[in-house]
């Protein structure tokens, strides 16, 4: 090998005859094939404690509320009688049933709507650079922070008739005079429902949609500013379609997130006012536990499952359809 | 070659780059573009960061007010008419079991967490690596238990933490919580997992390592963003949850911040708001810088797990 | 139409990791001109490109298109195409979409922005694939994408960063080919970004050989291989690179196919610089003989030397044994012992 005078200075000699080293290496004992190595009896030993932890506090719970539907348990008579489809009936003529049925539904479209869109606009602002940064992406990852039922507990006094100081920023501006009932009207408590959801999820649902913004490879955006996209036409064309995938994750975290719980419910309006945002969970809530009725409120509950389940497959298919790389 | 449509704005074709005029032109216009798009980014970031923190802003203030400055409708809500007092704090402090909820937590936390990973890190790894044939519905069925959420399930599970004789006993969250959490994780997991390249762990095999070996000492490393990811999230699934916490828990000193805030520091009528917004902040604060030191590393976890799941 | 292309006194400093990536670059392209960056990795040659496209400001400088400073216009104002080593091409959209996507910037009618891209797929062999999404081609045709994408916007300019480099070996060579032709046909100023000297041996009309940030070389292939300016220059192109003597203050420089037994040496006795060599291995690649050895004769230490013996040339060399080779005193190169520059030359023989 010639020596190569670089530039760098770095040069290379010939190898020497190298022999095997001071010591040579020991060979390996055949090791016995134990179980450590038998893949069939790896896997299933792995996926042992899941199985039997779903089968058990997962599926048999689940069973059992079928159970309870079918039964007249209640705190009172904890003893399973069989009684036919008769909770189902009162449910299902139930006026308060049908109203949470409604809310459950249009509170999880409504919330995760604004949330997806919030969510990509600040997702888009997140990823670039600016200064203070870190202060801003602190701030918004904030309201996750917080157990839900603490932050609706604030919310509380920020919607309070009396003290509410979003009321007094508003009359300070002088965009309103008297104050706004958030909890106590209808459909300013739904708002109001939807508004807690929205600033409690969008942290988790922009962080989701920034990981899938930085899965973008760099060339791409390139390509396409030497192509001739402006910010608009990139966004339109590029970043949102390729974004897809993992938007609908975004959403499928956030829809169950938002349709099966009742902690803001419970917190803010206790399903007020008259049951005017009831939602299924927070109804189930108060007719089983509170009511003492279990039966009842085990039937009520069971309606979210086919529910989310019909929407987590209408997700994960446009996800699989939409599967690009 | 002239722009196409002629027009003032340059929408993206071609110019004639020797005309300087036009060349001075799009220069200017593509500054004052920028400059705009800068001030939208700010006013939006401001707006957000605003929107976010303002209860928390509001909450820390509030946490140091005179009971008569904060119940009058007209005063200002976001300064101090009467001089603070850290009388609500001590009050927080000392004279309600908050200590011993945050403790709850926090242990509750721990081992929730730690069960997650040992359960739910071998599975992963068999779901994503030992590709047997039931691997993919099995996963999938993982990931549908997802779909049973605990206000579905409240009811029956607490009739069987009443079987366990757990009842009232914060043994009951360690107990359940992981339902929650490991679904949700193992599909992480997997997707995390299935991106790591093999070769690694090929060389461990063919370096004398045994499979559970190699998973242990070269996986594990390996995948230390995707862990980073569930232990963030299932900290926060279960310091967040509630209705099993309410359903299973009514004394006191069992309780969790998730439930013993709410029930505690309000009494029938009264709310001790300034204590509650004490509480607020005194949780937020440190969970929320940890995730900041972390959210990087969250990213990573999740895309892979997300994108490949 | 073909624009030059013109970089003065470019600069580029990124604060991140505080690296100087550009140190002062002066390069003029001639209107049509196939120009190749050479440089190893890191040598700053994709940042040169990315400057010229617009991608990237530079911290000093100015860049000319056509005569003009576009120093602060956008990419797509520059009238450049470019095509990316992993040819990024929008994984959702088809091969057509791909290919019209430049143009819905500037043709508003659908159907004249699809003639076009047909056209131009035509062009490029890839006329039957417009349906199929990127996932679904194989390299070589992706490559082809990106080229067709590039096509469409009538560039005055092409700029290609290291296009060939995911390419099979096999592939590189035929695609190679076409590329000069392609180019040659369009007759648009291309810029070729690469490390690898045999693709810009064979591709450039003229070579840019970096280091560091800084040009070291420009000139046709012959003269930057027949006439290095500096050490650098001579070992990384060629290959094998060339012999470097150290004789103290200076080293000495010859390429290995002018380094042959002396009895295939044609007899121009007089200028012959002849030397003993111990013979150490011998390797056989492509017909030619790569003869390694050492000698004392042309230095104060031992030096280790290649010989590339043509396959037409049937003199016997003899594996472990000594003999005299020879090598022409006009194909001597000599470099400076400090800088690596190149020097006069100067009397060798002894």
């Amino acid at each position: 090998m010639t020596p190569v005078h670089r530039a760098d200075g770095v040069g290379t000699a010939a190898p020497e005859k190298v022999t095997r080293g001071p010591e040579p290496t020991p060979r390996p004992q055949l090791p016995k094939r134990t179980f450590a190595d038998n893949e069939g009896v790896l896997a299933k030993l792995f996926l042992l404690p899941t199985v039997l932890g779903i089968i058990g506090l997962v599926a048999f719970p689940f069973i059992l509320a079928i159970v309870f539907s079918f039964s007249d348990v209640t705190t009172g008579n904890p003893s399973l009688d069989f009684v036919g489809f008769r909770q189902w009936s009162t449910i299902l003529g139930s006026r308060v049933f049908w109203t949470a049925f409604r809310n459950t539904i249009t509170f999880t479209v409504i919330s995760m709507a604004l949330i997806i869109v919030i969510a990509h606009i600040l997702a888009n602002v997140l990823v670039r650079d600016f200064k203070g940064k870190w202060l801003v992406r602190f701030c918004v990852l904030l309201p996750w922070t917080t157990p839900v039922a603490l932050a609706a507990v604030s919310w509380l006094w920020l919607l309070n008739s009396i003290f509410s100081p979003i009321d007094w920023v508003l009359r300070w501006f002088g965009l309103i005079e008297a104050n706004m009932y958030y909890l106590g009207r209808p459909v300013l408590a739904m708002g109001s429902i939807i508004a807690v959801h929205v600033w409690r999820i969008v942290p988790v649902a922009t962080v989701i949609i920034m990981a899938g913004h930085m899965a973008i490879p760099g060339e791409i955006n390139d390509a396409a500013e030497i192509d001739g996209a402006g910010f608009w036409r990139k966004l339109r064309e590029i970043t949102i379609p390729l974004t897809i995938p993992i938007s609908a994750v975004a959403v499928l975290f956030g829809a169950i997130l938002t349709f099966a719980d009742m902690t803001v419910v419970f917190i803010l309006t206790r399903g007020g006012p008259t049951q005017a945002t009831q939602v299924l969970s927070s109804w189930a809530f108060f007719k089983g536990i509170e009511g003492g009725d279990l039966a009842q409120g085990a039937a009520v509950a069971l309606f979210l499952f086919p529910l989310l389940l019909a929407a987590a497959i209408a997700i994960l298919r446009a996800v699989r359809r939409s599967e690009v790389m | 070659m002239v722009a196409q449509n002629g027009a003032e704005r340059f929408t993206g074709g071609r110019i004639d780059v020797t005309d300087k005029e036009e060349v001075d032109r799009i220069r200017r216009q593509r500054r004052r573009r920028a400059t705009w798009g800068r001030i939208a980014l700010y006013t939006i970031a401001i707006i957000a960061a605003l929107m976010a923190a303002g209860p928390f802003i509001w909450s820390a203030i509030t946490s140091f007010k005179v009971d008569p400055d904060l119940y009058t409708k007209a005063n200002n809500p976001f300064i101090y008419n009467l001089p603070p007092t850290l009388e609500h704090w001590r009050f927080l402090l000392n004279d309600t079991q908050f200590l011993t909820f945050a403790w709850n937590t926090l242990w509750v936390g721990f081992f929730v967490v730690s069960i997650t990973l040992f359960v739910g890190l071998p599975a992963a790894y068999a779901l994503a690596r030992l590709d047997m044939k039931w691997s993919g519905p099995l996963g999938i069925a993982i990931f549908f238990v997802y779909l049973i959420p605990p206000t579905l399930l409240f009811i029956p599970m607490t009739r069987v933490v009443g079987n366990f004789s757990l009842l009232n006993n914060t043994w009951s969250l360690v107990l359940i919580y992981p339902t929650i959490t490991i679904p949700v994780s193992v599909w992480l997991l997997t997707g995390f997992l299935k991106g790591i390249p093999k070769d690694v762990e090929e060389q461990a095999l063919v370096d004398g390592y045994s499979r559970l070996s190699a998973f242990v000492r070269v996986v594990i490393p390996l995948a230390f963003p995707g862990i980073v990811a569930v232990i963030v999230f299932a900290f926060t699934l279960t310091a967040h949850e509630f209705i099993y916490a309410l359903a299973f828990i009514s004394s006191t000193p069992e309780k969790t911040i998730s439930i013993g805030v709410p029930t505690e520091l309000i009494r029938g009528d009264v709310f001790f708001w300034q204590s509650l917004q004490a509480a607020v902040v005194f949780v937020a604060l440190p969970i929320a810088l940890v995730f900041n030191l972390l959210l990087g590393r969250f990213i990573a976890g999740f895309t892979m797990g997300a994108v490949k799941g | 139409m073909a624009h030059v292309v013109e970089v003065r006194g470019l600069k580029k400093h990124f604060e991140k990791g505080d690296v100087q990536a550009v140190d002062g670059v002066d390069i003029a392209t001639r209107e049509g001109e196939y120009l190749v960056l050479l440089g190893p990795s890191g040598c700053g040659k994709t940042t040169l490109l990315r400057m010229i496209a617009g991608l990237e400001e530079p911290t000093e400088g100015e860049i000319l298109i056509g005569g003009n400073v576009v120093n602060g216009l956008p990419p797509r104002a520059r009238g450049i195409a470019m095509v990316f080593q992993s040819y990024a091409l929008y994984p959702h959209k088809t091969v057509l979409d791909n290919i019209t996507f430049p143009l819905k910037a500037t043709m508003s009618d659908r159907d004249a922005r699809r003639e076009k891209a047909t056209w131009a797929a035509d062009l490029l062999g890839i006329g039957e694939l417009l349906g199929r999404k990127p996932r679904h081609l194989s390299g070589g045709e992706r490559q082809r994408v990106a080229l067709a994408r590039a096509l469409v916007r009538d560039p005055s300019v092409f700029l290609l960063d290291e296009p060939l480099s995911n390419l099979d070996a096999k592939l590189r060579t035929s695609a190679r080919d076409e590329l000069k032709g392609f180019q040659e046909r369009l007759g648009t100023t291309t810029i070729y970004v690469t490390h690898d000297q045999v693709e810009a041996m064979g591709l450039g009309d003229r070579i840019v050989v970096i280091l560091n940030g800084k040009v070291r070389q420009i000139g046709p292939p012959q003269e930057v291989y027949s006439n290095p300016a500096d050490t650098f220059v001579a070992t990384f192109i060629g290959s094998p690179p060339m012999n470097l003597i150290d004789r103290g203050d200076h080293l000495l420089g010859f390429r290995p196919e002018n380094f042959l037994p002396l009895e295939a040496m044609s007899s121009h006795g007089d200028n012959l610089l002849e030397v003993d060599v111990q013979v150490h291995r011998i390797e056989y690649l492509s017909g030619d003989r790569h003869v390694y050895a050492t000698t004392s004769g042309l230095g104060p230490d031992d030096a280790h030397i290649i010989a590339r013996i043509p396959a037409t040339v049937n003199v016997a060399v003899n594996e472990n044994g000594s003999q005299r080779f020879a090598v022409h005193e006009k194909d001597l190169r000599f470099f400076d012992g400090e800088t690596g520059v190149v020097t006069e030359p100067r009397q060798v023989r002894t």
